[in-house]
């Protein structure tokens, strides 16, 4: 295919997902909005009024970022898991499988629409948290560079668990009994300095809680980790990631026989 | 001479539980051919196909389409082809238009160039009303057409058609073969076919290959295979129904029910000497038809008898390991 062509098959995958999540979007775009506005009201009104501040932050303003990472890994994630699987069940994914999409193509139109996904989220959630709390974002470039590469990161993630998953529970086993734990105890809710030592270290595993605080820092301009070192780690698991996708693809994991 | 549109050597594949699907197969497929690849189920003829058109991994073998090696370049080489498989492989939730206008673009064709064949082609088809609806909406039969759409909106050179027409009726699938007739005349592409309908291959192919257990045990002409049937049966309704079976001299006749007969021919007979000694003995026969399809006969005892002698190779490996 040349380049052009390439462009073309590209874009049609990517008008494909968006057009799919957006179609269905009483169950792609709706709850997330609908859950966030709980979490704000719950834990940012009633509860957090009587905790008071976090590294100086009121703590609606302080859960807001973690609120927001949250949607983004949770969306991008299922978007991709739950699209490529049903590509599979449906045995529409031949229909890529016989064309001469080269696979890192296919890769990246589903990268691609987990990403739209999971920044459209993102950003409804975003807007939801204004009518709760004023947000000012102290360095923009860190909060768009975080959000982007954690959105592509678990888009990724949601399609190497398609590749392997076998039936529909295989792709909800992930979000539910790791991704949702992780992000809990990544701190969203709260500073990593509240725990006792050895709970601290135990979080320094937890690859959300970088992605939470290099978030935060660019919304607040607070973190418990160092940033710089976050974005690299994030850089480093998409290229990882990113390889690990193509070549299992390219091995027909999963779809070909 | 040209290259064929297919061109298949030593072909194998050997499943992770150690089913071997094919066994080093060998095959030819002129351009601008409507060739039928028969076999019964399991024999071997979707993992060809699915090898051909990259569903399925190969073990090992060569695969040329239109010359190109698939193992160099696969990517030019799905440019020539377009692929109706068995089973419906579609998003149902999709447009009818999208989903062929997705596959344009999965082949790089811009909107622009896509959005006229794909009316095109789905007027050609009738689909033209259903186009803007979701495609679980359609019948069993508008899908299939709807399939054969989306594999021919990059113009592919050769077709894969693996049983197109099962559980389609028979007007429908009355039209669909004049439309493969008319794109393999009019446009020169290439049909590879497989059907469990021989009737449909007997009257629309040139060339055809039996495929079972993994083997190709015939590759010839259509004309050329029907040649080596050496009896047809036929099934003889009479005027009125007979206690006694009638007898002619030369052929084998048995009594289905009292008022039909069947009636073996072999190469060489006349069937007038028949109709003369069941004249002579006053028996009218209002109607005739074949009992089975030609190459239904001709299918059925090769493969049995391919079969067979499998099972007799079967038995002298144990006897003489025993």
């Amino acid at each position: 295919m040349n380049p052009m062509q390439i462009l073309v098959s590209l874009w049609t995958l990517v008008v494909k997902e968006v057009r799919r999540f957006t179609r269905i979007w009483p169950q792609t775009l709706l709850p997330p909005s609908i859950t966030m506005t709980m979490y704000f009201i719950i834990f940012g009104n009633l509860i957090g009024s009587r905790i008071g501040e976090m590294d100086g932050f009121s703590y609606m303003a302080y859960i807001v970022p973690g609120l927001i990472m949250m949607s983004v890994i949770t969306n991008s994630y299922s978007n991709v898991a739950s699209s490529f699987f049903s590509n599979k069940f449906q045995r529409s994914v031949e229909e890529m499988m016989v064309s001469p999409m080269p696979n890192w193509v296919i890769l990246s139109g589903f990268v691609f629409g987990g990403m739209a996904r999971g920044l459209g989220v993102g950003l409804i959630v975003t807007v939801v948290s204004l009518f709760f709390t004023d947000l000012s974002l102290r360095h923009p470039l860190i909060t768009l560079g975080v959000v982007i590469m954690t959105a592509t990161l678990f888009s990724i993630g949601g399609f190497i668990n398609a590749l392997v998953a076998n039936k529909f529970d295989d792709i909800s086993i992930v979000p539910i009994f790791v991704l949702t734990p992780l992000t809990y105890l990544g701190g969203v809710f709260y500073s990593i300095d509240l725990l006792p030592d050895f709970w601290q270290g135990v979080s320094m595993v937890n690859p959300i809680l970088y992605m939470v605080n290099a978030f935060r820092y660019g919304i607040l301009g607070v973190s418990d980790i160092p940033v710089a070192g976050a974005l690299v780690a994030i850089g480093i698991f998409i290229v990882a990631a990113f390889f690990l996708a193509l070549w299992m693809l390219e091995r027909g994991k999963g779809i070909r026989s | 001479m040209a290259e064929p549109a297919l061109s298949i050597r030593g072909l194998t594949k050997v499943y992770g539980n150690g089913f071997n699907a094919l066994k080093g197969i060998d095959l030819d497929v002129p351009e601008g051919d409507f060739f039928a690849m028969l076999g019964p189920n399991g024999a071997g003829k979707s993992t060809t196909l699915g090898i051909v058109c990259s569903l399925v991994q190969k073990t090992a073998g060569k695969v040329k389409i239109y010359g190109i090696d698939i193992d160099r370049d696969f990517a030019r080489a799905k440019y020539n082809l377009g692929v109706v498989p068995q089973e419906f492989n579609f998003s149902q939730f999709e447009k009818v238009e999208d989903i062929v206008h997705s596959q344009a673009g999965y082949y790089g064709m811009p909107m622009r160039e896509a959005r006229p064949r794909c009316n095109q082609l789905l007027k050609d088809l009738g689909l033209w009303d259903k186009r803007n609806g979701p495609a679980r909406m359609l019948s069993g039969g508008m899908k299939r057409r709807l399939m054969i759409a989306r594999a021919l909106i990059h113009r592919p050179r050769l077709l894969i058609l693996d049983e197109p027409t099962a559980g389609v009726d028979i007007e429908l699938r009355r039209s669909m073969w004049e439309y493969m007739q008319r794109i393999n005349r009019e446009e020169g592409t290439t049909i590879i076919l497989t059907t469990h309908y021989l009737e449909e291959a007997e009257s629309l192919c040139r060339n055809i290959a039996i495929i079972n257990r993994g083997e190709i045990v015939k590759n010839t002409s259509m004309r050329g295979l029907l040649t080596e049937l050496d009896t047809e049966t036929f099934l003889l309704d009479l005027a009125q129904p007979l206690d006694v079976l009638p007898s002619i001299e030369g052929f084998d006749i048995e009594r289905v029910d009292g008022a039909q007969l069947a009636l073996s021919v072999k190469k060489g007979q006349h069937i007038n000497d028949a109709f003369t000694q069941l004249s002579a003995q006053g028996v009218n026969v209002v109607s005739m038809r074949n009992r089975a399809n030609r190459l239904e006969e001709l299918f059925v005892s090769m493969v049995e008898g391919d079969n067979a002698k499998a099972e007799e190779q079967r038995i002298a490996r144990e006897i003489e390991h025993s």
